[in-house]
């Protein structure tokens, strides 16, 4: 049951990405390119995506999931370091290709060798934060 | 182009019924960085889930392709660009916890305080790399 719910929605999520533009690195960076020929898309899928998100949040109080144990906590309201320099980074490697996480993983089947390279090297970054955080809390322990 | 964001308004009421099922289904936040992050880098305890997650969400764009609905992604053909795109973004969904989906779709929607500060954050540092970009490398 659990992993069917997951597999419906990663397909439409899968689908959404797809034929909303945002597998298109082109609609991605012309939403970023403020000062050049400014491409709104992204702002809609954005505002649409956020839709069904504000009602599914309302109806998660005081219920639990179908599956599982229980909602995630409220959101924490702490402005961390690593939260705004991450997403910083994060941003800069957006704008240098125009992929995020999820259309990086919905166009592989598509992107050609390109969309392979940046998801081997993006799931990298990702495999390398643990042991570059656990030096960063050694170093700031040490000091 | 009033067709184009149609069609971004019709995809992007998908992604958020997708995050809705997903959230009220499993209790879990349909964050695609820390999904698939957690996978990577083993400290995700929901296994099954994620690749069943995954499935869909690589095979259903693989369907619609062979159904004859092709999209290019358009994507830059120089290797240190792919190559040092991927690296920020996976090093830094990672170190913030999130990525668009999280942070922006997720996060937003229950006006999380640590969403918009993430979501102000990539699109200001993505618009100033692209800006960088075009002006000063003509890329």
């Amino acid at each position: 049951m659990r992993a069917l719910i997951a597999v419906l929605s990663g397909a439409l999520f899968g689908a959404g990405l797809h034929i909303s533009g945002m597998t298109d690195t082109a609609k991605v960076r012309g939403f970023l390119d403020f000062a050049g020929s400014w491409d709104p898309t992204l702002a809609f899928v954005m505002g649409g995506a956020m839709l069904p998100m504000i009602v599914a949040w309302r109806l998660t109080t005081n219920r639990k999931p179908v599956t599982g144990d229980a909602f995630p906590p409220p959101p924490s309201a702490e402005l961390s370091r690593p939260l705004i320099v991450g997403s910083l980074l994060f941003g800069v490697g957006w704008g240098l290709v125009g992929l995020c996480p999820g259309p990086a993983l919905a166009s592989l089947s598509y992107g050609g060798w390109q969309g392979v390279l940046f998801l081997a090297a993006m799931l990298a970054g990702m495999w390398a934060v643990p042991p570059i955080r656990r030096a960063l809390d050694s170093r700031r322990a040490a000091a | 182009m009033p067709v184009d964001w149609i069609w971004g308004l019709v995809g992007g009421l998908m992604i958020g019924t997708a995050a809705a099922v997903f959230l009220l289904g499993t209790g879990r936040i349909m964050g695609a960085s820390g999904i698939v992050g957690g996978l990577i880098d083993g400290s995700g305890t929901d296994k099954s889930t994620t690749i069943a997650f995954l499935v869909g969400l690589v095979g259903m764009p693989a369907l619609l392709t062979l159904g004859g609905w092709q999209v290019s992604t358009n994507a830059t053909p120089v290797p240190w660009l792919l190559i040092a795109g991927g690296l920020c973004v996976g090093i830094g969904t990672r170190f913030a916890n999130g990525c668009t989906s999280g942070h922006g779709v997720c996060g937003m929607s229950r006006l999380s305080v640590r969403g918009f500060a993430a979501t102000i954050a990539y699109i200001g540092a993505g618009a100033v790399t692209v800006t960088f970009l075009r002006v000063g490398m003509g890329l």
